[in-house]
């Protein structure tokens, strides 16, 4: 097994994927010689050509569209979103258009297509660099949502997103890019969309997350370790089809719940995973259901004080943390 | 400054003067194609008739008529049909393109009245509206415009399996103010793809006119913008709509997309829904209907001495007789499951 960054195994799975079956293609601005903004499509227009690493002309709307209707005709297209706050001027064709395909056709036409899209903070992008948009995806019948933090996960589960029959939202915090790097097998893998990961084993709390906060998460789990407060640590991977068995189980076990994202606090995916709790394991809990999540405004500022006011970060989870192991 | 406008003898840089003698059918084309379409023509119309009067009656919650735009439609679809290898995006006043491309005028009220045995999406979707395609048809929403983008892509898709196939989308003049529009014609020109973007205009978006929604006479002029053909056509005239899409058709398949806008007439309001007497002149559609399909093709067929005056009345109570059973038969049919609700909200 070899030791590899986020962006390179994301990069891995698309090469994979491509040279497996030739209906699978990239679109997306700056895709081709650039390699992406991100360098996630390196190297790769130089392999497959440019008819299918396609640079697009710099309309949104177009790209979710065109993919669209390649999908419709039995393509796998991966539309690349440059940064997930340009999303917005094609949700019609992915909200409005390709979450209903299945459904408003009784199943006759299938959109088998991976939007990947770069996401969150903690990179001083500002207000248009920053946002964390999956909650507008989560609550969308029709739509996969994937939000994996290791390069092991994000190998894996974009091939299996690359596979499926359905529109998945692949998204990929831009922090972890670089910063977290793992083992990869050298062997050809595939993680199943839909399973979360217990990425720490505890008996005292219950701590769920995705993304980048899943580290932070992580970090503060074992400060709390140090106290003698047992946490487990939940990597739910997939936000659609969310994984609430294993949720479930775990707090069933610890009677303790604490929820960690960036994305806005009201309404997301936080809330959704309070409800299931007090919903369905509401005579196992033994303390109020906690979240740590970004705060309601409209993103995360651009300067250094602002931004970090926003963001979740280890010892504040760790204080809220200490909160719930008392009561 | 030359105007742009053109007709279907420009498409292959014919002689814009060029009139069709009368007699004489365009190439490929014979008299019983005339006839046939004639027939599916008085077809569609019973039933689009026949549709409005059920929603009068409580039976239809809502229908879009495509009285008055049926020539451009089935012109284009005979095109499509004789070539052989196209696929047709439609939008929602496609009726008469939806119904002639196959379908029976069964499956037609199973549709409008949300039957179970709805052909398009089983009764999820307004009618004849979300895909048919063993007719090679796909439409998935109302947000006008949103089909151009796809049908580029369906040409791409279409293009990277090696096919040939040529893709027809539909839109109103009020989709021409979309910024999908410009998106999906600039990306069809870039890649030279094998598109026909067919611009039925009836000069009305819903109630505002084409003067509120364009600074410019001619949407075909607009093509010029992308370095694709453009050409304005007589949408009330099935033969013209026929030879121009066929000569569209060779020209997309060897050189890229074409902006064909079909000049159309809406006889009815919007939808069901509308009252057009609101916004519209007194004598506009009644003066319009002078020119309507129904009548302009029979008067042809009998001069042409392709079909009798009896014929043609046959056509017509055969046609009545289709659409009264088929009401009966879809009005007494089941409508789909409950237990259907939550099924195919994702593909296996």
């Amino acid at each position: 097994m070899a030791v590899k960054s986020v962006i390179e195994a994301i990069r891995e799975a698309i090469r994979e994927e491509m040279d497996r079956d030739s209906k699978v293609f990239v679109m997306g601005e700056d895709v081709g010689i650039r390699g992406g903004v991100f360098l996630a499509t390196q190297g790769l227009a130089e392999e497959f050509g440019d008819q299918r690493i396609i640079d697009a002309p710099l309309a949104e709307a177009s790209i979710m569209g065109i993919a669209l209707g390649a999908a419709f005709q039995g393509m796998r297209p991966i539309p690349e979103v440059q940064f997930s706050d340009f999303v917005w001027p094609s949700i019609n064709q992915l909200i409005g258009e390709a979450a209903r395909t299945c459904y408003g056709t009784n199943g006759a036409v299938q959109v088998p297509m991976v939007i990947r899209m770069p996401y969150g903070g903690g990179i001083r992008g500002g207000l248009f660099h920053s946002q964390n948009v999956e909650t507008h995806f989560f609550h969308t019948p029709g739509l996969k949502v994937v939000a994996p933090c290791t390069p092991y996960d994000a190998k894996g589960l974009l091939k299996s997103a690359i596979r499926d029959n359905n529109p998945v939202v692949f998204l990929e915090h831009k922090k972890t890019y670089r910063l977290v790097r793992g083992e990869v097998p050298d062997e050809e893998y595939t993680l199943p969309i839909g399973k979360a990961d217990v990425k720490r084993g505890g008996s005292n709390i219950t701590l769920v997350s995705y993304g980048l906060t899943l580290h932070y998460c992580l970090e503060a789990a074992e400060e709390l370790a140090g106290g003698g407060v047992d946490v487990e640590v939940i990597d739910l991977r997939t936000l659609t089809p969310l994984d609430t068995e294993t949720i479930l189980e775990s707090v069933k076990k610890t009677g303790k719940l604490a929820i960690v994202h960036e994305d806005n606090i009201t309404g997301g995916v936080g809330a959704e995973i309070a409800a299931l709790a007090a919903g369905q394991a509401f005579e196992y809990l033994d303390g109020p259901v906690t979240r740590i999540c970004g705060p309601d405004v409209p993103t995360m500022p651009f300067a250094q004080t602002l931004e970090d006011a926003y963001m979740p970060t280890a010892d504040k989870i760790a204080d809220e943390l200490r909160k719930l192991a008392a009561y | 400054m030359p105007r742009n406008r053109t007709t279907r003898a420009q498409v292959s840089g014919g002689s814009a003067t060029a009139k069709r003698p009368k007699a004489k059918l365009p190439k490929g084309l014979e008299a019983a194609d005339l006839v046939d379409y004639y027939t599916r023509l008085i077809q569609v119309r019973s039933l689009d008739e026949r549709i409005w009067a059920l929603n009068r009656q409580g039976k239809v919650p809502i229908a879009a008529s495509s009285q008055g735009h049926e020539a451009a439609q089935l012109g284009s679809l005979l095109a499509a049909e004789k070539d052989g290898d196209c696929f047709l995006f439609p939008y929602y006043r496609d009726l008469a393109l939806k119904v002639a491309a196959g379908l029976t005028p069964v499956q037609v009220m199973m549709s409008f009245m949300g039957k179970a045995g709805d052909p398009y999406s089983s009764g999820r979707q307004f009618p004849l509206q979300g895909a048919d395609l063993p007719h090679k048809i796909i439409q998935i929403s109302n947000v006008v415009a949103a089909g151009l983008t796809q049908s580029v892509g369906y040409a791409l898709g279409s293009r990277m399996s090696g096919g040939q196939t040529v893709v027809f989308v539909y839109f109103g003049d009020g989709a021409t103010s979309q910024g999908e529009t410009h998106e999906a014609m600039n990306f069809a020109s870039i890649h030279k793809l094998p598109v026909i973007f067919i611009c039925e205009n009836n000069r009305y978006a819903i109630s505002t006119p084409q003067t509120s929604q364009m600074g410019v006479e001619e949407v075909a002029s607009r093509a010029a913008s992308y370095g694709m053909p453009g050409f304005t056509v007589d949408g009330m005239d099935l033969v013209s709509c026929y030879e121009s899409t066929r000569e569209a058709i060779t020209h997309a398949r060897a050189q890229g997309p074409v902006l064909l806008e079909m000049m159309v007439e809406r006889f009815m309001s919007h939808t069901t829904d509308d009252d057009d007497r609101r916004y519209r002149p007194e004598g506009e559609v009644e003066r319009a209907r002078e020119r309507d399909p129904v009548i302009t093709m029979a008067r042809t067929l009998i001069d042409e001495k392709i079909l009798t005056q009896k014929q043609v009345d046959e056509i017509a109570s055969e046609a009545l007789r289709a659409t009264d059973e088929a009401s009966d038969i879809a009005e007494s049919s089941s409508p789909p499951d409950e237990s259907g609700l939550y099924e195919s909200v994702y593909a296996p």
